[in-house]
């Protein structure tokens, strides 16, 4: 009895349910094919990546996307292998690696730049040092360099006695580690006997409780027990700030770019994924995240 | 021989009246108990063949120098310029840790496990037990964990260090993870010692202390020295607690305020990153089978004392 009468509440609910099922089904800007996407890779992009997974998943439910770290050696071992759909990236991947990569999928990795940083250098909060030069970087960190006192570069720790400069580094699959090598200790091997950390956190953190150290990591790591360093070319030059500004007018001299790389050219949710990250909406998440998005005259899609 | 007979001949009797499936179920149980006894050397056999099949590799190539292998500290398997796969820092690390860990860890340990067996009320027994298997179930990066937060600043504040992940730090965490296994089964081993003995002991009018001294250690020794072998594995093989409390740092330490980098802890940072059956690679497995070599020493070293002390 009560199905012939028409309940306006149910009707209007009925079509709405229809409504949404047509749209789910028209829908294609998810993609198609492959409900969960595989991602991993860079620590130093590990917290936007789970913050773009969180915020597609509000985009596209259907869509599952799987984020691990480790590192961008890491990362990018598993595309090589075939393991993964997406490796996050904070350095160029090695042409060796790009040849591995041909061989065993028989595809050529495709490059896309999703975001920048800008490689901030950490001091604890008492720290008097305010600036630093890249070749001072390089004494500090490289084998055989000349500085490893902190009067050496004019400062005495306040309320410790030791003038020792406490080295916090990375692991050697961290490509922040390997952007420092490559652009300010010249390909020199690092000095061996510094603390290294397994994740960007870590150092911070370890700096933050270390009065004596002085580490390295992406600008969106930092806390209210570091102070980040301004950095200049040569001591002639100006000092630059890490921040967004600085990050895209290319004046702050260790800035990188971070990159996802699949295999062959994406399609289906793959591509669909990548699209969003490049959208606003996903350029959004890299501001949140402490790092600096893509300027749309910039952005290259899939 | 006359006596057993007639019984023998029962029992096969008994036997051919017992229905297949009862029989034949025990005979599949039995296979199945011998598969699980075997299992372990199969396994142990393998993983042996394994880590040496993948490091072997390594030994062969004539770039590679195994002296330079065990007594150079210069570990620089990722470099541009230069690759050095030197280990003797990390050696010295891993000995040092464990040597503190131990140095805590024993005393305090079979000192738990005397107090629980001997000493204390029987309410007090119970709640120690639980609390101490609560000690061991932690998971070791949570202790890691702690070794990177809490301690180091405790550290840094009491001893004035400038770093607090050290070696201090990570014996510290390890004889903390070590000490509820030490004492479990030292309480086990002590257990196992005869109440008659303690008698009699007793009755010889000998105190508390003469009879723990004199009669029980010497009577559980086997049971103690195994607790003491499974807590330095646990501290030799620990790797994640230690990869987060050492500082993790290639380095000869000089003082126990010094950060250092054990084997483990290098093994499991590195190997995600080194492709496969690269020379990288290949040393990480070299490094898994010196723990096995010296896994193995100890091991040995453990059970020639306790031969030794059976003799006498």
């Amino acid at each position: 009895m009560s199905h012939s009468k028409q309940n306006p509440f149910n009707a209007k609910l009925g079509m709405a349910a229809a409504a949404l099922v047509s749209a789910w089904l028209l829908q294609s800007g998810c993609g198609g094919g492959k409900p969960a996407i595989q991602n991993k890779g860079s620590d130093t992009m590990v917290n936007l990546a789970l913050a773009w997974a969180e915020e597609y998943s509000k985009v596209c439910p259907q869509v599952k996307v799987e984020v691990s770290g480790g590192g961008s050696g890491v990362g990018i071992a598993a595309l090589v292998n075939g393991a993964i759909d997406i490796a996050n990236a904070s350095r160029d991947m090695k042409p060796e690696e790009i040849e591995q990569a041909k061989k065993n999928t028989g595809k050529e990795p495709k490059e896309f730049v999703v975001g920048y940083d800008a490689l901030a250098i950490y001091v604890h909060k008492d720290n008097p040092l305010n600036e630093i030069t890249l070749e001072q970087i390089a004494q500090i960190y490289a084998e055989g360099g000349a500085i490893t006192k902190w009067s050496a570069l004019g400062v005495k720790i306040p309320g410790s006695s030791s003038d020792e400069i406490v080295l916090v580094s990375r692991q050697s699959n961290s490509g922040t580690y390997e952007f420092l090598r490559e652009h300010v200790l010249n390909r020199k091997d690092f000095r061996l006997g510094s603390r290294d950390m397994n994740g960007s956190k870590e150092v911070v953190e370890l700096v933050a409780s270390t009065p004596t150290a002085i580490g390295y990591s992406g600008m969106g790591y930092a806390t209210p027990g570091v102070k980040m360093l301004k950095v200049k070319k040569t001591p002639a030059d100006p000092a630059f700030e890490p921040n967004v500004a600085n990050t895209l007018n290319k004046t702050y001299p260790i800035a990188r770019s971070l990159q996802v790389y699949t295999l062959g050219e994406p399609v289906g949710a793959i591509k669909a994924y990548i699209d969003w990250i490049l959208s606003d909406a996903g350029q959004k998440v890299v501001e949140a995240t402490g790092y600096v998005p893509v300027p749309a005259s910039a952005r290259v899609k899939p | 021989m006359n006596l057993t007979e007639p019984v023998e001949q029962d029992l096969v009797v008994r036997n051919t009246t017992r229905p297949a499936w009862a029989v034949l179920g025990e005979r599949a149980l039995e296979i199945l108990i011998c598969l699980c006894g075997i299992s372990a050397i199969i396994f142990v056999l393998g993983i042996f063949f394994f880590v040496f099949k993948e490091a072997f590799p390594v030994l062969a190539n004539p770039k590679f120098s195994l002296r330079q292998f065990l007594f150079s500290d210069q570990w620089y398997p990722t470099s541009e310029l230069h690759k050095r796969y030197g280990v003797l820092a990390m050696i010295a690390g891993t000995f040092s840790v464990t040597a503190l860990a131990m140095a805590i860890a024993v005393p305090f340990g079979l000192g738990g496990a005397i107090y629980i067996s001997e000493f204390c009320g029987a309410k007090t027994k119970e709640t120690l037990k639980i609390v101490i298997e609560l000690l061991a179930a932690i998971p070791s990066v949570v202790w890691g964990f702690i070794g990177l937060t809490v301690l180091s600043r405790l550290i840094v504040r009491w001893t004035g260090a400038p770093v607090g992940v050290n070696i201090l730090n990570g014996g510290i965490i390890l004889a903390l993870m070590s000490v509820p296994i030490i004492v479990s089964i030292g309480e086990d081993a002590l257990k196992a010692v005869p109440d008659s003995y303690r008698e009699a002991a007793l009755a010889l009018g000998a105190t508390r202390w003469q009879q723990v001294r004199h009669v029980l250690l010497p009577a559980a020794r086997t049971g103690l020295l195994a607790a003491v072998l499974l807590g330095v594995g646990r501290a030799i093989g620990e790797t994640m607690a230690v990869l987060m409390a050492t500082g993790h740092a290639v380095h000869i330490p000089h003082s126990i305020l010094d950060s250092v980098r054990t084997l483990t802890a290098n093994i499991a940072a590195e190997l995600g990153e080194a492709s496969a059956h690269s020379t990288h690679y290949q040393v990480l497995f070299l490094i898994g089978i010196l723990l096995f070599l010296m896994t193995f020493a100890v091991n040995l070293a453990a059970d020639l004392i306790v031969r030794g002390v059976r003799r006498k």
